[in-house]
């Protein structure tokens, strides 16, 4: 098991490597630092010394991987690549366009994007497997259908919906909760509860569809017979043996989402003002602040391989199949 | 056979049980008029093809049929309650208290992330009001009983930690948990081994003896009636057609479907002669004939037949023994069944010859993924095939003999040995070479699984001779597809159909025409008949010896039935783990085993005639990646001596011409030996 987890994380690290050249290579060599220099200083103020200038203050104007003008280790650590992308394997992301520390600035985001994300999270997945219990429960019956068709018209409204009917209706309508802001301390869950309620209301469609499919795959299958050949009661049969089996490709269908939860989401902080990493990263697309972009991709790639290790690793926790191999 | 205790009280009867197929508001009758009963301690085997409705009447005694079917009128009384109006709840308490239910495919019946302990457990709690460690000690006992090694350390294993005949142990030690009075087994030793099967079905035997329980063993397998029943029902389209004592229904079957059956068996055939295949299909449930539903296939129709449908009615001077038939035979079925004689093959020089045959697989481990070990799935094999004539290797599941066709095939690379093709080496370890595939095909075991769904018939015959090179363009491409069919028994507009349109013995049909596109001159067989009914097996098998007396292949026929050998192989091979440990000609072998494992294969078959006691096989077969030292069979062997754990045995041949690895061969083969 130990030798199984410590493979898989060996396992990381020729793709951590990967993805740190990827995102190198997107933006420096695709995206050369003159055209960063353009786009940041606008069309009016270009100009060969305006370029050079902005390059130089940022330590831009370095070669990209070997430098032959400096001596020893300098050669290689003097380069654009040393600088702006092998360091960021350390947690050193660099300075914003504002000139703020973006590793401290990524710290102090993580907190608020958490608290919606990850209550969003878990009252989702409750709520959308009971949904698909009952769904399931209820099988070819009117229920059923009527819960499917519902499920397919919540998947068919976008997400911009929820948020702005969401705003509009409890916010500004009924008055019950600030429509954005966020605050400090415990203060903060009344302006937490609306995107956490939207978040919920916006994945319950596609979920608990899927759950529901899950499920009813279970039902069909021949141990599923056999505890009703025992004489269980149907509760018992549902909550015992199907729900134990369909949580495995429940889990593990999740858990890979699990380390993105610090990312935050885009939309939702956006629209509702949280000073979250979803926020940040938009903001800083819209500033064309590439520091800032350059360490969220990096970043949201880490955490996907991590999502992806955990899933390998639950695996093995749920499944005594997979446990005793 | 316990004899069954002496009471008229019915414990469970069932009258004009009639089940339905619904699809969207139609009705399609499937289960007609159902009439049986059994008596407690009393075993009554229902038998029949696959589609007959024999599962869904027990499924319909549980009331645990699919949500489509419907019982649409009957009775089934119980001990003396009606089940089929009773309340659901009361019906969950009468199911695994009253009557017990066994599975087929003890695979996927269990609950694979629950316990061993936790399934049976739940039972006890359920049924029993066991609570705490009542509950496992119980458990443990129960394991103890179906005779489960080490029932402690069991109980907190999975389902996958065991092995196929645990499985089914454990099966039965669920169903026996509520101390059922009724027992019904549905197919409990069909997916099993023949040791295996010769276990459980003694188990079975046992349990029913010591707890008078009433079994209702449902099965297609006659060698397992004969062995387990008191009484026999035989089903046919969804209705009974004959029900006998074993005895009667043995000496003197009486529906021309029962005699069928047994003329389609080839182990009730004498040697050489060729098996009555049934002409036709079972009729759809869609369009079943109003008067006989056997008339179409009936070698004794007569035009009362396709008038008036026949009842169940009883035998004079037996009132126990009915049949569903106006003109019944008699007299013994057997007779009827005496052909010609097959003529005596002719021998030609090995076209293939296969010597040291070895595919091991490694074992990785750890996190550099290491090889630490290998299994010797195929460990020393050879063999030779001449044209014209068919060797069967035989053995248990995890044997090895699947492997050695499939390395024969280079589907596999191999780990060591040579093969030679009329003298000359073909490619040797690890070789690719495709050309072998020309000369060399393979049919494979499940016709339902090993053609493509999505390509037609027509695409599925052209694409080996394309791959091949034997024909280039489409139009002699479509010309020989239409000829082969044509040799495997099939109308040649078949050629634009999809593979779903075609009846389990047909889509073998297919499989074979496929293998013998490209004119191999060996056919490997792997076990191509163990997904068929018998009735159509016997089609398959016939067409196979056919086949082998026009185009003069040599058949490497891999299976695990030796009535199939009997009947069809000139040699046999007995594998056991990896090894070939006796080889001769069939008949020398089948009459006269020499080494015990052979002994043990044989005597654990079902026969007919319900005689010959099985000898029991302690243990399981060991593990290819650690076989034990010295012979691979001295564990389990009632033979064996010091010698056997020091040394393998070299592969020896007995004056007769076989070949057998046993330090201590049987001493009556060896007697005979002297005499031949």
């Amino acid at each position: 098991m130990l030798a199984y987890i410590l493979r898989r994380l060996l396992y990381a690290l020729p793709i951590l490597i990967g993805v740190n050249l990827l995102t190198f290579a997107l933006f420096f060599v695709v995206n050369t630092p003159d055209d960063m220099a353009r786009l940041q200083l606008g069309v009016k103020h270009v100009t060969p010394e305006a370029i050079q200038k902005w390059k130089a203050e940022r330590g831009y104007d370095r070669p990209l991987f070997w430098n032959p003008a400096a001596g020893g280790l300098q050669q290689l650590s003097d380069t654009i690549f040393f600088d702006k992308s092998a360091r960021m394997f350390v947690g050193d992301f660099g300075q914003a366009e504002d000139g703020r520390d973006i590793a401290r600035e990524i710290t102090s985001r993580m907190g608020p994007s958490l608290a919606i994300a990850l209550p969003t999270f878990v009252l989702g997945l409750f709520v959308t497997i009971s949904l698909a219990l009952i769904l399931a429960f209820f099988r070819a019956t009117a229920l059923d259908f009527w819960g499917v068709v519902a499920c397919v018209g919540l998947m068919s409204i976008s997400s911009l919906f929820y948020i702005i009917g969401g705003q509009y209706l409890v916010a500004k309508v009924w008055q019950l909760v600030p429509i954005s802001g966020f605050g400090e301390g415990l203060d903060a869950w009344r302006f937490l509860v609306l995107p956490v309620l939207i978040g919920v209301v916006g994945g319950i469609g596609s979920s608990t569809r899927w759950y529901r499919t899950i499920f009813l795959e279970e039902v069909g299958k021949d141990y599923v017979r056999t505890a009703r050949a025992k004489g269980l009661p149907e509760t018992l049969v549902f909550f015992r043996h199907i729900l134990k089996n369909a949580m495995i490709p429940i889990l593990t269908g999740v858990v890979v989402v699990i380390p993105l939860l610090f990312m935050g989401s885009l939309l939702t902080e956006s629209f509702f003002g949280i000073p979250g990493l979803g926020s940040y990263t938009i903001d800083a697309i819209n500033a064309q602040d590439f520091a800032v972009v350059r360490s969220m991709v990096f970043i949201g790639s880490v955490l996907y391989i991590a999502g992806l290790i955990l899933t390998d690793i639950s695996y093995t926790l749920v499944d005594p199949r997979i446990r005793f191999e | 056979m316990p004899s069954i205790p002496d009471t008229n009280d019915a414990l469970l009867t069932v009258q004009g049980l009639s089940l339905a197929i619904r699809r969207g508001r139609a009705h399609t009758p499937a289960v007609a008029g159902l009439d049986f009963s059994l008596r407690a301690g009393e075993t009554l085997a229902l038998v029949g093809e696959s589609g007959c409705g024999k599962s869904l009447t027990a499924q319909a005694l549980m009331r645990l049929l699919p949500p489509a079917i419907r019982v649409t009128a009957g009775q089934v009384r119980f001990q003396g309650r009606e089940l089929l109006n009773l309340p659901e709840a009361a019906m969950r308490e009468l199911r695994g208290r009253g009557m017990g239910m066994i599975f087929q495919e003890p695979a996927t019946s269990l609950n694979p992330v629950l316990t061993v302990g936790q399934q049976i457990g739940e039972v006890l709690v359920r049924h029993l009001g066991l609570q705490g460690r009542a509950v496992r000690e119980r458990a443990e006992a129960l394991l103890q009983q179906v005779g489960i090694a080490d029932p402690a350390r069991r109980l907190d294993e999975y389902p996958f930690q065991l092995s196929g005949g645990m499985k089914q142990r454990v099966m039965i030690a669920m169903a026996l948990a509520g101390e059922p009075s009724l027992l019904i087994a549905d197919e409990p030793s069909t997916a099993l081994d023949v040791t295996v099967q010769s276990q459980i079905l003694d188990l079975l035997q046992e349990l029913q003896a010591r707890r008078g329980m009433a079994l209702l063993l449902i099965t297609h397998d006659l060698g397992v009636v004969a062995r387990m029943a008191h009484r026999v029902g035989v089903m046919y389209a969804g209705q009974l057609v004959e029900l006998a004592s074993r005895d009667a229904f043995f000496q003197e079957a009486r529906h021309p479907y029962s005699r069928a059956l047994f003329a389609a068996l080839p182990e009730a055939v004498p040697r050489g002669a060729r098996l009555q295949a049934l002409a036709g299909q079972v009729p759809a449930f869609a369009a079943m004939p109003k008067a006989c539903r056997f008339a179409e296939r009936c070698d004794r129709v007569q035009s009362l037949c396709r008038e008036q449908a026949p009842l169940l009615t009883p035998l004079a001077g037996n009132p126990e023994n009915q049949v569903r038939c106006h003109f019944p035979g008699s007299g013994s079925f057997l007779a009827a069944a005496a052909g010609p004689g097959a003529g005596s093959p002719t021998f030609g020089p090995a076209l293939l010859e296969v010597s040291g045959l070895q595919v091991h697989f490694p074992i990785r481990k750890g996190i550099l993924q290491r090889v630490r070990g290998q299994v010797r799935a195929v460990d020393g094999v050879s063999l030779e095939l001449a044209p014209g004539r068919t060797l069967a290797l035989v053995g248990e599941s995890g044997c090895g003999k699947t492997t050695v066709g499939k390395a024969l095939m280079q589907l596999l690379p191999l780990t060591a040995g040579s093969v030679r093709w009329q003298g000359q080496a073909l490619a040797g370890q690890g070789g690719k070479d495709r050309s072998w595939r020309r000369r060399m095909q393979m049919v494979f075991q499940d016709p339902f699984a090993s053609l493509n769904p999505r390509m037609t018939v027509g695409d599925i015959l052209l694409e080996g001779m394309q791959a091949l090179g034997v024909v280039t363009d489409a139009a002699a491409g479509r010309a020989a597809s239409a000829a082969l069919l044509e040799q495997v028994g099939l109308q040649g507009d078949s050629l634009d159909r999809y593979p779903h349109e075609f009846s389990g013995g047909q889509r073998q049909r297919i499989a074979i025409a496929r293998a013998l596109a490209v004119s191999p001159q060996v056919l490997i067989c792997d076990e191509p008949t163990s997904a068929l009914d018998v009735s159509v097996q016997a089609q398959i098998l016939n067409l196979l010896k056919d086949l082998q007396e026009r185009l003069q292949m040599a058949y490497l026929f891999i299976t695990h039935n030796f009535a199939v050998v009997e009947y069809l192989a000139h040699e046999v091979a007995v594998m056991y783990l990896g090894r070939v440990v006796e080889r001769g000609s069939t008949a020398r072998v089948l009459a006269a085993p020499a080494h015990p494992y052979t002994e043990v294969l044989l005597s654990a078959v079902p026969r007919l005639d319900g005689r010959g006691r099985p000898i029991a096989l302690a243990g399981e077969t060991p593990s290819p990646a650690a076989p034990p030292a010295g012979c691979h069979f001295h564990p389990r062997c009632p033979r064996a001596v010091a010698l056997c754990r020091e040394r393998y045995p070299d592969l020896l041949p007995l004056a007769d011409g076989r070949q057998v690895a046993c330090h201590l061969p049987a001493a009556s083969a060896v007697q005979l030996d002297g005499e031949g």
